[in-house]
């Protein structure tokens, strides 16, 4: 990016404090789409600053209480689109029953940023090197989204269409996140590999897997800054499914990621060492996870 | 709070009243709705303190406490603060609620040009209102979004290790 070229100001915007759903729907209506609802701002303040993009209204949702809090419903913990990243690492309910979120958090940014950026914005926005869109791949998440036509849930695994691209429609907003509890049968396991902490990572993954006794009953594995989107690798799981977690089954995981990703070519890091350093990363999680029993 | 007014659509740019607690202070400022935070603080209030360097949230500069908590000035448009209380720098050193951390800095050399200081001093201060006794690594950890183009980070890790054990033998925190 060459700063020298690029002016650091937004271009001039209307500003909308909503208090209500609807009235963040209805304002992004009649500004004819050209609107962006605001967060934590912690990717769209950069963005307007470097003027990638300059919306003729700027919609501030944090002012709706109904976007807020985490509270359990039924077997989902329910996650306000509005939870800040550092409430993940302050919140009870999320330590115990999304465990994969807490243990994700402390790699995501630095904490100032933390402070203010929110769940909801960083799975509406998807940038495949988050930590956050990935893990409710492995959780198995469920996206609540309000929109002019109403209220939807889109499972993770139908969320993420392409590079920013989401199932999201233009005016649409995420409400909450649906979470299933995290249950004694389960496991799971955090980690990246990135140049300096805080860094956006050149490879992460969570893994969440459910045993009957020492075998392997269900296993959900995500990736992050693998490609355009947070990438499941199903070949890697179904090796798994069935079976104890030994040296032999790890390798074969391993092995099965040759077929499960395609990293993009990138001056900074070749597909090959991605996918390297994607295998060595399971190895370790894996090995955690057997550890962990 | 009622619905969006039309009329608001056709007057970007046109400028609007924020009101804010600084360093203490009410405050009242007319900005247009593109205004960061820190441009308001710098220009309109004249808190120079906080240091705009990259406007893009990387370098750390501009950290002020927000409602209480170290955020980015140069993430947040003014209008977005409106209502809420703001610490800046000035108003941190006022108090005396860093003077241990200003003075331990200032010992041990942890500043050279300056530029970092007052992002490092919100960073440092947050991290020790949170966790007492921190580690060289969490302090690490705590500053790895705060970039220092002089002193090479040792001496100000020294300074807040340093604070750190000093206010837990005193046995309070300020
Ligand atoms: C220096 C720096 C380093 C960072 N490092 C990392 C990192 O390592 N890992 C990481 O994951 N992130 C990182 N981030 C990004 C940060 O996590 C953001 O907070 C996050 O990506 C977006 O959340 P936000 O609440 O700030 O969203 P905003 O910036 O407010 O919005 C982002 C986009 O989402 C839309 N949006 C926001 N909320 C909703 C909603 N409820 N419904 C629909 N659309 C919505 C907005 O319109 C916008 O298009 C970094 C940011 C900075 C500045
Ligand atoms: S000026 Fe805000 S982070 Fe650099
Ligand atoms: S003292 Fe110069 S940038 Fe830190």
């Amino acid at each position: 990016m060459d700063l020298g070229e690029t002016a650091v100001k937004a271009r001039a915007f209307s500003y909308f404090r909503a208090a209500t759903i609807d009235h963040a729907l209805d304002a992004h209506a009649r500004a004819g789409d050209d609107a962006r609802f605001i967060a934590g701002g912690q990717s769209l303040v950069p963005a307007l600053s470097l003027r990638l993009q300059a919306p003729r209204l700027m919609i501030d949702i944090t002012h709706i209480d109904e976007l807020r809090g985490v509270r359990r419903e039924g077997g989902h913990l329910r996650i306000g689109a509005l939870t800040r990243h550092c409430e993940m690492l302050s919140e009870p309910l999320i330590a115990e029953f999304a465990p994969l979120l807490h243990a994700a958090a402390p790699f995501v940014a630095h904490p100032a940023i933390r402070n203010r950026g929110t769940f909801g914005g960083s799975v509406a926005l998807a940038d495949p090197a988050s930590e956050f869109p990935a893990m409710t791949l492995a959780l198995d998440a469920e996206i609540e989204i309000a929109g002019p036509s109403g209220r939807r849930r889109v499972r993770a695994d139908d969320f993420f269409i392409d590079l920013f691209e989401t199932a999201l429609q233009p005016g649409e907003l995420i409400t909450a996140i649906y979470v299933p509890l995290f249950r004694a049968d389960q496991r799971f396991a955090f980690d990246e590999l990135a140049r300096r902490r805080g860094d956006y990572a050149l490879v992460g993954c969570g893994i969440l897997a459910t045993f009957a006794g020492e075998r392997i009953h269900d296993i959900r594995i995500s990736y992050l800054s693998v490609g355009n989107t947070p990438t499941r690798v199903r070949g890697a799981e179904a090796t798994l499914v069935g079976s104890r977690l030994d040296a032999v089954r790890i390798a074969a995981a391993q092995a099965a990621l040759e077929g499960d990703l395609a990293p993009p070519e990138s001056d900074e890091v070749p597909p090959a060492m991605r996918l390297h350093l994607a295998r060595v990363l399971l190895g370790r999680l894996l090995g955690r996870l057997g550890e962990a029993a | 709070m009622s619905g969006i007014d039309d009329s608001l659509l056709n007057e970007a740019d046109e400028t609007v009243r924020v009101r804010l607690i600084v360093n203490g202070r009410k405050v009242a400022c007319e900005v247009a709705p593109r205004e960061t935070l820190v441009d308001c603080l710098r220009d309109s209030l004249e808190l120079t303190g906080t240091h705009a360097g990259c406007e893009m949230g990387a370098c750390g500069a501009c950290l002020v406490q927000l409602d209480g908590r170290a955020v980015h000035s140069c993430l947040i448009f003014a209008v977005q603060a409106d209502g809420a209380t703001v610490d800046t720098i000035e108003g941190l050193s006022e108090r005396g609620a860093i003077a241990d951390l200003q003075a331990e800095f200032h010992r041990r050399n942890a500043l050279q040009c300056g530029f970092c200081t007052p992002g490092m001093l919100v960073n440092a201060h947050e991290l020790l209102s949170q966790v007492t006794q921190p580690s060289r690594e969490e302090i690490r950890d705590a500053l790895s979004g705060n970039y220092c183009r002089c002193t090479g980070y040792e001496a100000i890790v020294d300074a807040i290790d340093a604070v750190a054990k000093a206010r837990g033998t005193s046995g309070g925190v300020t």
